[in-house]
């Protein structure tokens, strides 16, 4: 008998028998009559047989395999002949089996309704009759490296990729389009290259450019694109679907998860160009690299992607185990263009995947720390994943800087530096100087998130309503210095006090601008010149239970300052009147005449966004203040240590974190290097560590993870028998997950490069080579241009891996750059355009719908990288979810960032985006459709998000010189990078001046829209501009 | 070719185009989509027209679906089943048989004690359906209704158990139920979507969109929630500032600068963009009238307890009603907050007596109102939640609730071809599993889609390489069930 567990060895056995009797090659129709098993008999076969009769044991039926040359020549056990006999149709038992009158006997069987038509049937009769030659999948064969065809016409021919392209014309008498009108291309490369429209100012420069030479203008604007950041951005964020990037956690819960870093790596390594391998090898297993960076551990970040339930009473290992599967499933998609997850639950029925080799697959990504909501993290600050390498000089201080804290921030090192502390603050505590205050002068003073500042009458600072989380940064003169005449005698400085004031102005009179009167100041930096002052001491009237004044000048981004009252707040305090905090420096300062303190005031509270500082003054001192009579802290001191209670131990505790200034010394040079390098504040990226034990893996029989075949027993981590065999660094180990990521992109591995390239074709065509992108197996289709594809893949892995030169090739082919008008001479042979005698027109992804309208509204904010951002968004989307985040909009220019950086949650995504396709990324996405529909058009024409970016392009046509037909001229290079016919004139400007006249008798209607009637009517056209289909379609 | 005759050849055509291979849905079956993208491809108008109207795989009996899902998992011992030998052991431990090795629940372990219910039950119509005294209009209408107690589900967390039910699958991703019934059956309206989600209760249903999302099915058929108070639909409204005339007139404009592009690129895409924003403009007047319930009259809305300008389980019921008038395929309500894991007392408490306040006589009412307009033979409505709950209690500190069961609860369902007046499943005397007619959620997803005249094994979209199905591999269709 045979057995019937079958082996990865003899599934390769079989792949190996195959190409050695059938002298496969990937087909090619010899003479019309001889049929290809590829191209004519596979499909047939694999639907309608290898379901009972394919690679799945499990599922195989009368011993017979129809998948291999072997098996379907076999004697069987039992059987008169063989299901096939080459070159002998009517002794074939298949022939037989498929033809039969008797129900019984049918193949395939009546019930599982896949009857054969008669065309599929005569096939198989004429390819048993021609020898029933079997090839091997065309996917699974190593990339050739074709010859570029000749074709007649060679003008038509810009480089190698239109050889292919022409020559397969040609085959079926068809010509390609013409090249696409100079402000189709420009706008084309633009949206392709960038996701932006093209700048007004290139467009007429470009068309005079092309005109002269077409190649040179068009290789020339290609490579600046290539280069600029935003293609970085713009090919990032495809490579983000793929890794099902989203900021919640997924599930009911949906929690917040700081995911951006690994965002910012992409778009940094997209736009540096790393090479393919590199940037692959680094988010599988950046980890696992000898050293690596703290870059390459955040690019791990890509399979920490998976979802994580919060929701109580949930098993962990459950949701563990179904991240496991997730990342095998997504790395077989992504790199592979396989659908391993079929083989989850059971032997794959199409593709020679195993259920076990699921599971060996699954192996490499069993092992790592992370388990549902726990995992490991790094920290990172904003911006230092795109300027870590700037500066090698600073970044080597940094590392020292970053050194010397770990020491100091030791637990015995600080527990020492408490016990000397608490010494000399016992005697402190008797300390009954006083202070002789006087205010400093604001010489300057601005807000980063735009809020307006004035200086008030009496010398304080009032603060409008800016962006949330707002930064004041003021410079001060000791007001005294005036006063010298000389103006040399250095102005003595040994304590600063902030004074928080109340004002009629202010909700509840302040001195906070949150609702309450309230604030949290998390930070208050004292500079001088480049230097930043420490504190050794500070203190504050009062302060809010849990927002404690220590907290002022700890290192926690979060936490701070407020005066609210609570437990424990002594009567007679008020919140919404004048409170003050002291800073005692460590050692005085002398600042002279023309010398200014730098004072930065930070509201870093996520948690309390709106709760800036209303108004406020800030005093100096020559001596430092008496001691704020603190009772409890002194009782504390006093009780010797080993009989403190648990609330006396915590006071100290925080009390010595607000006074240790050699802790703080070493953050704030750490700040100071930070800031040099241009860091923002940080966080902590969720990356992947692999556990020191690996854990056991095992089969789950039927995909169930608490029914493990522990017969079978415990499984190593491998590759697929039908693929090139792994190659592990260490052999007598189980291979890690580095081994995996350098197999991926081995130059002999036959699937990642021809995925790759194939799925960057597809975004220049709207479809790829291969049509089913995301199914390289047999069930998929068979590439268009078999050639081509080879070629292109080859020449990918010799250009180093490079996405810029596959790009530039692309965009440069006269393929690309053809016109994308309809050719109503093609409908009938080539409906599908697979021939690509014209460019597609290809709506766009739903973030470069707006940023296509910030483009055009000239409010784009063009920052690269960083956290989510919240645009407005209508109330109500949290009607239907568990949790009800907050979504406080941005106001400053956060509210124009890319649609790439809205805050994302799985649970209830910003409507925008998948109301124009973008999935919800539960899991991975490597293809979006694209629909068209009427809630499209309503959140075109009516969203706030998008209004007033209309409003935004009406502005800007209205403040434009000229008439309202140059107006009308310019919305159109604006949005269509184009000018526009006479009609398109005549019926804008008809529109424009009916509105005129509307909003001339309704100017209170005008008035909710721009200060003017003409101005408001320009809003109108705006908006129509951005509405049509031209708008959100590249040509 | 009519309207809808037009727009339906436009969704399969473009429905071809957004395919992601070459066989797509209804494979083999010679009819539905496959072959009319074929047709679409090759042959005429008419043949075209001709292959589209074929739908389906079977004569329907249901064309709509109102589906009330009760969220976070009513408890059947309170509402449907009277169980006297539980009562008998109320406060004795479980037997360990309720804790086999391979079984865990969300919260209690062993040890946890028998709870007997505390409410009392009667029996109504001549099917005799047992009821709790919680549900007084629903015993109205117990001849109406097909009533399921022998469901089973596979798991007992609620996220993954609403994704289960709903989409089949306990992982997020897959498309929905309604999305597979509109992809299926397309729309019948031309101004309102065809799977609409609305939403009562104190929060929105664990999971959220996942729930109604159209996973690979292109989301032109995702659930569109409607909220009941405010805009309806998102971005309904103008913005501020433009009036009816601007509104008027800027549509017409971006209908000829559409027709010009039209015109030059020749693109069939710009066509059926100019439709939907035709739809759009007709929707901004069809939508808010659709939620103006107060044409009604005061009868109807005093039957369903509905008041003009509520958030209500109440008001939904009626909007679902006037939505599936209107030719809305799919209407789902979900009403939260059944998640009674402690209350107050022994009886599961005053939420859950409210709870069964707020749905009893609405869900009543739209059988009776369905009825009398001749809808219900057409129109599917199904009512329950992700799973149901222990006999055992659940402590919390003073507090007496029950946790989530998944291997016996109570579902019903009433029109669209199940019989009427049926009582079909039942459980052992301590309800714990059920020994009779069980119907487990593929048996049930099965069953709803051939009603609605569909082989659930043939309702398939490849995607990545393999065919996906609402029943995932499983599920019978409970023929015992159909009228």
């Amino acid at each position: 008998m045979r057995s019937t567990t079958s082996s990865p060895g003899s599934l390769r056995l079989i792949i190996v028998a195959a190409a050695l009797c059938t002298f496969c090659s990937v087909s090619s129709k010899g003479d019309e009559n001889t049929l290809s098993f590829n191209s004519d008999v596979r499909t047939i076969l694999s639907d309608k047989c290898f379901q009972c009769h394919g690679p799945d044991q499990e599922a195989l039926e009368a011993d017979l395999r129809l998948d291999s040359f072997a098996g379907a020549t076999a004697m069987r056990e039992g059987f008169d002949r063989p299901a096939i006999v080459p070159g002998d149709a009517n002794a074939s038992a298949l022939l037989e089996r498929i033809t039969t009158h008797d129900k019984g006997d049918l193949m395939p069987p009546p019930k599982i309704k896949k009857p054969l038509t008669a065309a599929e049937i005569d096939i198989l009769r004429r390819w048993i009759e021609q020898g029933a030659k079997y090839e091997s999948h065309w996917a699974f064969l190593p990339i050739e490296k074709p010859e570029p065809p000749t074709v007649s016409n060679p003008d038509k021919a810009k480089n190698p990729i239109d050889n292919f392209i022409v020559a397969a014309q040609e085959a079926k008498g068809v010509s390609p389009s013409a090249e696409a009108d100079p402000y189709t291309l420009l706008r084309r490369l633009h949206l392709d290259l960038t996701g932006l429209l093209p700048p007004a100012e290139l467009i007429e420069k470009f068309s005079a450019a092309f005109k002269k030479n077409p190649d040179g203008a068009v290789s020339i604007v290609a490579d600046q694109l290539l280069n600029s950041p935003h293609h970085g951005e713009r090919w990032a964020r495809h490579w983000l679907d793929q890794a099902r990037y989203a900021d919640s956690n997924g599930y009911t819960i949906d929690g917040e998860r700081t995911m951006w870093p690994y965002r910012d790596w992409v778009i940094r390594a997209v736009g540096d160009d790393m090479p393919f391998d590199q940037f692959t090898i680094e988010q599988l297993a950046g980890d696992l690299l000898p050293n690596p960076t703290k870059a390459q551990l955040v690019a791990t970040g890509f399979h920490r992607n998976t979802l994580i339930n919060q929701e109580g009473g949930t098993d962990a290992e459950q949701f563990r185990d179904e991240e496991v599967i997730d990342r095998t499933h997504t790395t077989g998609a992504v790199w592979l263009g396989l659908t391993v997850g079929c083989a989850q639950c059971h032997t794959h029925k199409f593709d020679p995947i195993t259920h076990q080799e699921f599971y060996e697959l699954f192996a490499f990504f069993n092992s790592t720390e992370d388990v549902n909501n726990t995992g490991p993290t790094v920290e990172i600050s904003e911006g230092e994943l795109f300027l870590f390498d700037s500066n090698p000089e600073l970044n080597g201080e940094l590392a020292a800087a970053q050194k010397k804290f770990a020491a100091l921030d030791g637990s015995a090192a600080k527990a020492k530096r408490q016990t000397d502390w608490e010494a000399v603050r016992l005697t402190d505590l008797v300390d009954t100087s006083s202070a002789d205050w006087s205010a400093l002068d604001a010489q300057k003073f601005s807000a980063e998130g735009g809020a307006s500042m004035k200086k008030l009458d009496d010398g304080s600072l009032f603060a409008g309503i800016g962006a949330k989380n707002e930064t004041y940064e003021i410079l001060y003169r000791p007001a005294d210095n005036a006063a010298d005449e000389g103006g040399n005698t250095p102005t003595p400085i040994a304590a600063l006090r902030l004074r928080v004031l109340p004002d009629d102005g202010l909700p509840k009179r302040g001195p906070g601008l949150a609702g309450n009167g309230n604030f949290v100041l998390t930070h208050f930096e004292i500079w001088q010149g480049d230097r930043q002052l420490i504190v050794k001491r500070v203190q504050a009237d009062h302060s809010q239970p849990g927002h404690e004044v220590g907290r002022l000048i700890d290192d926690d981004e979060q936490t701070g300052w407020a005066i609210n009252v609570g437990e424990g707040t002594p009567s007679g305090v008020k919140m919404n009147a004048e409170h003050e905090v002291h800073f005692v420096l460590d050692e005085p300062i002398n600042i002279s005449a023309d010398e200014t303190l730098r004072i930065v005031l930070r509201h870093n509270s996520a948690a309390n966004s709106n709760y800036n500082i209303g108004r406020f003054a800030v005093d100096c001192s020559p001596t430092p203040p008496a001691e704020i009579k603190d009772n409890t802290l002194l009782a504390a001191l006093r009780t010797t240590a080993d009989i403190r209670d648990d609330a006396q131990k915590k006071l100290l505790t925080t009390a010595f974190a607000s006074a240790d200034t050699e802790r703080q010394k070493a953050v704030s040079e750490l700040a100071a290097i930070k800031r040099k390098l241009g860091y923002g504040p940080s966080a902590q990226a969720m990356v992947m560590r692999e556990l020191k034990t690996s854990r056991q893996t095992f089969l789950h029989k039927r995909g169930s993870f608490l029914d493990f075949d522990k017969e079978l027993g415990p499984l190593n981590p491998g590759v697929p028998a039908a693929l090139p065999a792994l190659d592990p660094a260490d052999k007598a180990k189980p291979a890690t997950r580095l081994d995996l990521a350098k197999w991926m992109v081995r130059d002999d591995n036959p699937l990642t490069a021809r995925v790759t390239v194939n799925r960057v074709w597809m975004r220049y065509f709207g479809h790829g080579l291969v049509e089913t992108e995301n199914d390289f197996g047999t069930q998929g289709s068979n590439p268009t241009h078999p050639k081509l594809l080879d070629w292109l893949s080859r020449r990918f892995i010799e250009d180093g891996w490079s996405m810029r030169k596959l790009h530039k090739l692309i965009v440069t082919s006269a393929t690309y750059r053809q016109s994308s008008h309809a050719r109503p001479d093609l409908k009938e042979i080539d409906p599908l355009n697979q021939l690509l005698a014209r460019q597609n027109r290809i709506r766009f992804d739903a973030e470069i719908v707006r940023d296509a309208a910030l483009s055009a509204s000239g409010l784009l904010a063009p920052k690269i990288g960083g956290r989510s951002v919240r645009p407005p968004q209508p109330d109500g989307i949290y009607a239907f979810t568990q949790r009800k985040p907050t979504w406080t909009e941005d106001t400053g220019p956060d509210r124009y960032r890319r649609a790439m950086y809205t805050q994302f949650y799985r649970s209830a995504p910003y409507p925008l985006l998948t109301t124009f396709d973008a999935p919800d990324f539960q899991s991975v996405c490597t293809r979006r459709p694209r629909s068209n529909t009427p809630l499209q058009s309503l959140t075109l024409a009516n969203s706030e998000a998008l209004f007033e970016l209309a409003q935004g392009l009406g502005k800007r046509l209205l403040e434009l010189e000229g008439d309202d037909s140059a107006r009308i001229d310019a919305g159109f290079a604006w949005c269509y990078g184009r000018r526009p016919n006479e009609s398109e004139r005549v019926t804008v400007l008809t529109f424009f001046q009916d509105q005129l006249q509307h909003f001339q008798k309704n100017a209170d209607t005008a008035k909710k829209l721009a200060d003017s009637p003409t101005g408001a009517a320009w809003v109108t056209v705006g908006r129509a501009l951005m509405n049509t289909d031209e708008f959100i379609t590249r040509e | 070719m009519n309207q809808t005759e037009r727009r339906k050849l436009q969704d399969a055509e473009q429905d071809f185009v957004l395919s992601q291979t070459r066989r797509h849905f209804f494979q083999s079956s010679g009819v539905g989509l496959g072959g009319i993208a074929l047709a679409g491809m090759l042959g005429t108008p008419e043949v075209r027209a001709a292959a589209r109207s074929r739908l389906g795989h079977y004569a329907p009996k249901a064309k709509n679906v109102i589906y009330l899902f009760m969220a976070g998992g009513p408890s059947q011992f309170e509402m449907f089943s009277d169980k006297p030998k539980l009562r008998e052991l109320d406060g004795q431990v479980a037997p360990d048989s309720f804790f086999p090795k391979d079984k865990s629940f969300a919260f209690i372990g062993k040890g946890a004690k028998l709870l007997g219910s505390r409410r009392e039950f009667d029996h109504f119509g001549d099917c005799g359906m047992e009821l709790s005294g919680l549900l007084p209009h629903l015993g109205g209408v117990a001849d109406d209704v097909c009533w399921l107690k022998g469901m089973t589900t596979d798991v007992f967390n609620h996220g993954p158990a609403k994704l289960f039910i709903n989409t089949g699958f306990q992982v997020p991703g897959r498309p929905s139920m309604g999305s597979w019934v509109t992809y299926g059956l397309g729309s019948e309206s031309s101004d309102l979507p065809g799977f609409v989600v609305l939403q009562s209760g104190p929060r929105g249903p664990r999971a959220g969109n996942a729930l109604w999302a159209s996973g690979f099915l292109p989301t032109r058929y995702q659930g569109v929630p409607f909220r009941s108070g405010g805009d309806a639909i998102l971005h309904l409204n103008n913005p501020e500032g433009i009036d009816a005339h601007s509104q008027s007139n800027f549509f017409s404009l971006v209908g000829d600068l559409n027709r010009q592009r039209l015109e030059t690129t020749g693109d069939p895409e710009i066509n059926t963009r100019i439709k939907a924003y035709e739809m759009a403009y007709r929707m901004q007047t069809s939508a808010p009238e659709l939620m103006d319930i107060k044409a009604e009259g005061e009868k109807t809305l005093g039957s369903y307890g509905a008041e003009v300008g509520a958030n209500s389980f109440a008001n939904n019921c009626l909007l679902a009603r006037r939505m599936v008038e209107r030719g809305v395929r799919f209407v789902q309500l979900y009403h939260t907050d059944w998640d009674d894991h402690g209350n107050e007392g022994t009886n599961l408490g005053p939420p859950l007596e409210q709870r069964c306040k707020e749905i009893d006589q609405p869900a009543a009412a739209l059988i009776t109102d369905l009825k009398q307009r001749g809808l219900l033979d057409e129109t599917l409505v199904i009512w329950g939640g992700e799973f149901g709950r222990t006999p055992m209690g659940e402590e919390r500190k003073s507090l007496i609730g029950r946790d989530h069961h998944i291997d016996a609860f109570t579902m019903f369902m009433a029109g669209g071809g199940v019989k009427p007046g049926m009582i079909y499943g039942e459980s052992d005397e301590l309800g714990f599993s059920v020994t009779k007619e069980k119907v487990h959620v593929h048996d049930l997803q099965a069953t709803i889609l051939h009603l609605l005249g569909f082989d659930h094994e043939k309702l398939t979209h490849r995607f990545q390489g393999r065919d996906f199905r609402l029943t995932d591999v499983h599920g019978h269709v409970v023929h015992d069930i159909l009228a």
